[in-house]
């Protein structure tokens, strides 16, 4: 009862208004024994961030079909660092053009999970970056 | 503030960085911070401890959400400790309590934190208290704790907070339900979330009549069970608490000023009866206690060896001995003076 768990905030910044695969992907973390902050819909930079930092999470999970990920993403890289959360690893799901994703991993989010990427896949790459202890 | 160049380092850490504040609360939840723990209990004390329980659906989160907003609008001070289930099966939990709080976000005199039960039981975690009181030492004027979406027997909130609150919601039941025993009785304040759904009249009606039904009578936490004790002779026959039904619609905050008034009253009531360290001892003797088991059995084991306890569980299970036998031979052997 005194492990260590694997903390995750699931997330949705911007205005596109369906969550259906972050909650799969909550549910699947859930599934692999992690604790899911889900924080829900229409979230702003500022709100992620703010809730990573109380709740202590070892990674942020985002997702964003709306296409803004572009203007989105460095601005909440932008707000973590300001706050001192540079060891929170980020990982984004989503709508992602091919061409997006190195810059995205270039920006320092650790990974980016397009349509039909396998929640194991998820899971195994959390597991990989979040060094316990 | 001079006064803070005198307070221990992780006190003064906790008050001035939100970051300090929410590490620590992980290395608590750990089981990783009984140094801290023991630096920071002499500044708790201060806050207003709030439990918020009922049952998945009545509304907690969001009338949560909204007692937060008035406190701030009386310029205090909150923090929210919002407790959701561990899954049995996986170890892992969502923890969905934060979507209903989004009012909140951008106060810094606000923080919430989100736990999972991790296993335990009564509608907390076993490391909530520690994380209350890590909050308390924060410096926060009001520290309301949501536990799990609670049924009938999850009373434990009732000892680990000052004030609890049991919200209901028009439609979970009849009569019957709301004379059986357990989350009703440690309500200090009854709330009927939702008033403005149908059937609130009968809702209403079935908690009064539970009330008129119930004595006089002051609950105490004692060696880990509620027990009831007359209020009268401790307190004469005025002084004892009457549980207030207080009528919420917390999707617009309706009744909520009505609600904190009387969580003001109790406060007040609380302090004047000497009802606050009755129940505080109480509680804090039954932790004692639990604490004591769990270190007594570190030390019985250590005393007769792993190998040897294990031995006796199969004896156990090849029934040449009981299991209650069993514990005092293990009891005995511990306090001899020999070598496993």
């Amino acid at each position: 009862m005194s492990e260590r768990k694997i903390r995750v905030l699931v997330a949705k910044p911007g205005l596109d208004g369906h969550d259906r695969g972050a909650k799969v992907v909550a549910r699947a973390l859930r599934d692999a024994g992690m604790e899911v902050i889900y924080t829900g819909l229409r979230q702003t930079p500022e709100m992620i961030v703010e809730a990573a930092l109380q709740e202590d999470v070892d990674v942020i999970g985002l997702s964003i079909l709306s296409g803004a990920h572009m203007a989105l993403v460095p601005r909440i890289l932008e707000l973590m660092k300001a706050h001192g959360l540079e060891d929170v690893k980020v990982v984004l799901g989503g709508i992602v053009p091919d061409e997006d994703v190195p810059v995205l991993l270039q920006m320092g989010v650790s990974g980016v999970f397009g349509p039909g990427s396998d929640t194991q896949e998820i899971i195994a790459h959390i597991r990989k970056v979040v060094s316990l202890e | 503030m001079s006064e803070v160049t005198t307070l221990p380092p992780i006190v003064a850490a906790i008050r001035e960085n939100r970051r300090a504040l929410a590490r620590l609360l992980t290395r608590i939840e750990n089981n990783a911070a009984a140094a801290e723990l023991a630096a920071l209990y002499p500044y708790g004390g201060q806050a207003h401890l709030i439990g918020v329980t009922g049952a998945p659906g009545t509304g907690k989160s969001s009338l949560v959400n909204c007692m937060a907003k008035a406190y701030r609008a009386e310029g205090k001070t909150v923090s929210i400790l919002a407790v959701d289930p561990t899954s049995p099966f996986s170890g892992g939990a969502v923890l969905g309590d934060r979507i209903r709080m989004r009012d909140l976000h951008g106060d810094q005199g606000v923080f919430i934190r989100s736990m999972a039960t991790r296993g335990n039981l009564g509608g907390l975690a076993r490391t909530t208290s520690d994380m209350i009181r890590a909050l308390d030492a924060a410096g926060f004027d009001i520290v309301l704790i949501e536990t799990v979406g609670a049924g009938q027997s999850e009373v434990e909130i009732a000892s680990a907070a000052q004030t609890t609150i049991v919200v209901e919601a028009p439609g979970l039941g009849d009569d019957v339900q709301a004379i059986k025993a357990g989350i009703l009785e440690i309500a200090d304040i009854l709330v009927v979330n939702k008033a403005d759904n149908p059937g609130v009249e009968s809702t209403l009606r079935a908690l009064r009549a539970m009330l008129d039904l119930g004595h006089r009578s002051e609950r105490i936490m004692h060696h880990g069970k509620l027990m009831n004790v007359p209020a009268a002779p401790i307190l004469g026959e005025e002084a004892a608490w009457q549980t207030p039904i207080v009528q919420t619609i917390a999707t617009d905050g309706t009744g909520v000023p009505e609600l904190l008034a009387k969580i003001a009253e109790h406060r007040a009531y609380l302090r004047a009866s000497g009802v606050q360290q009755l129940r505080e001892r109480a509680s804090l003797r039954a932790e004692i206690e639990e604490r004591l088991r769990d270190l007594l059995l570190a030390h019985l084991l250590e005393r007769v060896g792993v190998a040897h306890f294990q031995a006796v569980v199969e004896r156990v299970l090849r029934r040449e001995i009981d299991p209650n036998s069993a514990a005092g031979l293990l009891l005995a052997e511990s306090s001899r003076d020999h070598k496993p």
